[in-house]
């Protein structure tokens, strides 16, 4: 006779059922940090290096292996991405329940839009927004595309560090470089290739996806212009109003076809970098008047300089004594 | 069920092997046939019968009738044969079964009692009416999906405890089941810590943590042969897997 499950019981037997089987391994489970769209990620503990790191296991179901060669394809696409803004992996390999894993850095730290909450200063916000762009641009330089940047991918930890996560659904643009990622990870590259849209699928976050990506047309690294262009408009959302220097950053970072667009995110990240500096944007032309002003009012200390300069050298030919 | 058991090897814990009850029920050999019917009726008679309580609300002896009834035009009428798994699940065409039944009750005033010359299902209808006591009043008014389908969930995690456990014992490890049973079903057993499952069952925190792991891994293993049986192509094992798990995949 079976017995009787409480609501409460069943969810926790799912919970049960989800969670990784770690006997055998050198990890012991602490807690579940989250669920993502492919797996869940568990705190866990390294016992022969004493420390806690974060493991991202596939969940339980993967009966034709899709989620498997997303899960790897994913670990090496962050593994090949040195850089201080994406988190690290440390490990990737199959628990012996059949579920393939990898574990990370465990990031301490607050999501971006919670951080923001916190930051009231535009100037800020916007060097925040250049760290994110310096490890996206870095990804992209090394051809990959990470199609789902939003604020909540994105870490600020308590010493200012910014961290682009869940890179889950990035993608190799070179051929090359996938059909290399494939071989060594025993997947054809035509499955590989497959996965970021299995099942036909839109892959990514409305509201901070592009106009071609929500079509499920094919990207390239405008589709992360947008995006970023999106998380942008939110962290300047309060201003109020918006300088139209950085409005017009916004709108062609956003343009709706992506030729209308930054062509890179180095170029998005310039025009913002110098928006901070008071500098010209290219996104926003001005006229003769307005770049003069501009001119004076950077180099403001130069001039006064000058003036009481020339007003000291006038006032002292006019006072000689004759 | 030996079969059962052989799913999966060290490397390969996702059945894929196994026949849908679909396929099973429409075996040209009636043992087949009748054991693929057996099992189906083991996982959904239950839903079924609490369906047709909570959601048609009908008394215990009204429901009673319509859940034999069910299951008996389920092999009469052939009407797994019309089950198309590329439109629905296997879960909602059995609902929607059900739902055309009891919605054709009162103009068949005619319909036959099941009973006399008819097999009854030998189905345990205290124990599920006495389960119906232990639900939230707020049951009732979930939509008639929500409803079917937890009720099908915990069928399902129902029938894979009582595997698991016959598993357990038979393999020696009935100590396993015991910390699942005490950690992940009892009310308030996440209240306990390692240590205190460790002093209960007398061997070391270790040890808790791998029985612990081994019996919840063994019960994934047995949800998920369990739900391949009853899903009819990958993809419905997916969004199944998704519903009754929470897995997204």
């Amino acid at each position: 006779m079976t017995r009787f499950l409480s609501d409460s019981a069943i969810e926790r037997l799912r919970e049960a059922a989800d969670s990784p089987y770690l006997t055998g391994t050198r990890y012991r489970l602490v807690d579940k940090l989250g669920q993502g769209g492919m797996g869940g990620v568990f705190r866990v503990e390294d016992t022969a290096l004493d420390r806690q790191v974060a493991m991202k296991v596939i969940s339980v179901a993967d009966p034709d292996g899709t989620g498997c060669a997303r899960l790897l394809q994913e670990a090496r696409i962050i593994a090949k991405l040195e850089h201080p803004g994406i988190v690290p992996v440390h490990d990737a390999g199959l628990l012996s329940d059949g579920r393939p894993y990898y574990t990370m850095k465990l990031v301490q730290g607050q999501r971006l839009e919670e951080r923001v909450a916190t930051v009231p200063a535009l100037s800020d916000r916007l060097r925040i927004f250049l760290r994110i762009c310096d490890a996206v641009a870095f990804a992209h330089a090394h051809g990959v595309l990470h199609r789902d940047l939003k604020p909540s991918n994105v870490m600020v930890g308590p010493f200012g560090e910014v961290l682009v996560m869940d890179w889950g659904l990035s993608k190799l643009v070179a051929e090359k470089a996938e059909s290399s990622v494939s071989q060594s990870a025993g997947l054809s590259p035509k499955k590989l290739g497959n996965t970021a849209t299995a099942h036909g699928t839109v892959l990514g976050t409305p509201g901070f996806m592009a106009p071609e990506q929500t079509r499920g047309e094919s990207v390239d690294q405008r589709a992360d212009v947008y995006s970023l262009g999106a998380i942008l408009q939110s962290l300047s959302a309060e201003a109020s109003p918006v300088p139209r220097a950085l409005a017009a950053i916004r709108k062609q970072a956003m343009a709706e076809d992506s030729a209308g667009r930054y062509q890179t995110v180095t170029d998005l990240a310039t025009d913002v970098a110098h928006f901070l500096d008071g500098l010209p944007v290219s996104a926003y032309p001005e006229g003769l008047v307005t770049r003069c002003w501009r001119w004076i009012v950077r180099n403001r200390v130069w001039i006064l300089l000058l003036l009481a300069y020339v007003v000291a050298r006038a006032l002292l030919i006019f006072f000689r004594p004759r | 069920m030996p079969e059962d058991t052989q799913i999966g090897g060290a490397r390969q814990h996702f059945p894929t092997t196994r026949w849908s009850i679909i396929e099973r029920t429409r075996s040209s050999q009636a043992e087949e046939r009748q054991r693929a019917l057996d099992g189906l009726i083991s996982a959904y008679w239950k839903p079924v019968y609490k369906y047709i309580r909570l959601h048609w609300k009908k008394e215990n002896e009204e429901a009673k009738d319509l859940t034999q009834e069910f299951f008996a035009r389920l092999v009469e009428k052939n009407l797994l044969d019309r089950f198309d798994p590329s439109r629905a699940r296997l879960r909602t065409y059995l609902r929607v079964c059900v739902d055309g039944l009891v919605m054709n009750e009162d103009k068949a005033a005619q319909r036959v009692k099941r009973g006399g010359d008819v097999t009854l299902l030998p189905l345990d209808f205290e124990t599920a009416e006495g389960e119906l006591k232990e639900l939230p009043v707020a049951a009732t008014a979930d939509n008639p999906e929500e409803l079917f389908s937890r009720e099908f969930a915990r069928s399902l995690f129902g029938l894979a405890l009582e595997r698991l456990r016959s598993e357990c014992a038979a393999n020696g490890k009935t100590i396993h089941f015991q910390l699942l049973e005490l950690y992940d079903i009892e009310e308030g057993g996440r209240q306990l810590t390692y240590e205190d499952l460790a002093r209960w069952s007398g061997i070391k925190t270790t040890d808790v943590t791998n029985h612990l792991a081994h019996a919840r891994k063994e019960f994934r293993r047995i949800v998920l042969a369990e739900l391949r049986t009853m899903t009819a192509s990958e993809e419905e094992f997916r969004r199944e897997a998704h519903t009754l798990l929470g897995v997204k995949l």
